[in-house]
């Protein structure tokens, strides 16, 4: 049984349609890699199935009331804020228990100190990694990531393939974008737009 | 951490760290009110007048300038994306956010209003109507200015427009709370207007949220 079922789907920006009559199908324990030229529609197919965007089509998800993780192009962080005190706010408007945010942050090796700084002062991978910690808070089958390798150096990239790679083997599934090769071991099913 | 708490806490939190954002309305209250009294002659009754006009208007310029950045923030760092996907309501994450924008900007508002109507001569007995309908009046321009704030934030300028379009939908507020405030200067009942005031309260705390939090996944399209 799919995680994600899409098909048809129809994906538009406006008032112009990206893609007409899409199909795609997300099983358990898989990572599927969105290719495709600048604004063919990857994003806005993302942003569609995680419920940002109206799209026309038939959207199944399994479970049915099943919410998937979202990681745009923006990480969702308040830059007056402190990693902490974003992640408090995420917690607080999913019901998740706040628990959870500093074993997240010391996975995603986020120092100590750049927890309580403002996000305005953190490197864009210092951010990017905050980001990804949302990731960890609520266990969510499956994730729908828009560039999220944006910004990470090798230390992230590699992370990121494991926190990727724990999540796939625990029968969760991946849709992601990427410009960029996706970080070893990470094997992926391409579906280029 | 329930979502309100969350919300809340955050509006006061993003406020502590930006005091001159929020100290600029009620400090723009107090200015405009008292260079109405420093522009008059001294000691002219026609002050007295025209206070409750004076006062209705300053605490509505006043809760005009913290508006704009109301969601614009929030769409620009993609919290407000964050807001849409979560398990939280988005019209009742509006409710709270409006909610917050009221007790930073708009009670300070009520609560400077009777020291400054006394010094434009308003009356002691006109001083009650103006409080309670200013209470009744700030978190109307607060609900209807976030609804407006959620319309405008997708467009590329619309902080200004921000203010053409709600000036005429708050109207009503300024009749009535100026009204209730010159009822009570001519000895007249102040009941009427407040009872109105309460009316277009109670409309805007049940509708716009929901006009507001469509609004803001319009403006995502």
């Amino acid at each position: 049984m799919p995680l994600l079922t899409a098909d048809p789907l129809t994906v538009t920006r406006g008032d112009r349609a990206l893609l007409r009559d899409f199909a795609l199908r997300l099983d358990a324990g898989e990572l599927v890699h969105l290719r495709g030229a600048n604004g063919v529609g990857k994003t806005s197919l993302l942003e569609t199935l995680a419920g940002l965007r109206r799209g026309a089509g038939t959207i199944v998800w399994q479970p049915a009331d099943a919410q998937p993780h979202w990681l745009g192009h923006r990480n969702g962080l308040n830059p007056q804020l402190s990693p902490l005190e974003n992640l408090r706010f995420w917690c607080g408007i999913n019901g998740a228990a706040t628990a959870a945010i500093a074993p997240a942050l010391e996975r995603l090796q986020l120092p100590p100190r750049a927890r309580l700084r403002a996000c305005r002062q953190l490197s864009a991978g210092q951010k990017r990694r905050t980001a990804l910690a949302r990731l960890l808070l609520q266990r969510r089958p499956v994730w729908l990531l828009d560039e999220p390798l944006d910004g990470l150096d090798a230390g992230g990239l590699a992370l990121f393939a494991q926190l990727a790679g724990a999540h796939l083997a625990q029968g969760g599934a991946i849709l992601m974008t990427s410009h960029q090769a996706l970080p070893a071991p990470l094997q992926a099913r391409e579906l280029v737009l | 951490m329930s979502a309100f708490v969350a919300i809340f806490a955050r509006e006061l939190k993003l406020a502590a760290r930006a005091r001159a954002e929020w100290l600029m309305p009620p400090l723009f209250f107090v200015i405009v009110v008292t260079l109405f009294g420093f522009g008059a002659r001294p000691n002219d009754p026609q002050l007295a007048a025209f206070a409750p006009a004076v006062l209705w208007v300053g605490a509505l310029l006043a809760a005009l300038l913290s508006l704009e950045r109301l969601y614009r923030a929030d769409q620009e760092d993609g919290t407000l994306e964050q807001l849409l996907v979560s398990g939280t309501s988005l019209s009742f994450a509006v409710f709270v956010k409006s909610l917050a924008h009221w007790l930073l900007s708009g009670l300070p508002i009520v609560l400077l209003a009777a020291p400054l109507a006394a010094m434009l001569g308003l009356p002691a007995a006109a001083l009650g109507p103006l409080v309670l309908g200013l209470a009744l009046g700030t978190p109307c321009l607060s609900f209807i200015g976030g609804f407006v704030a959620a319309l405008t934030v997708g467009l590329p300028r619309g902080g200004a427009l921000l203010p053409v379009l709600v000036l005429p939908l708050i109207v009503p507020v300024i009749i009535f709370g100026a009204g209730a405030v010159r009822a009570a200067q001519q000895g007249l009942d102040a009941g009427a207007p407040l009872y109105f005031l309460a009316a277009i309260l109670t409309l805007t705390l049940t509708v716009l949220p929901w006009l507001a939090a469509a609004a803001l996944r319009n403006a995502f399209e």
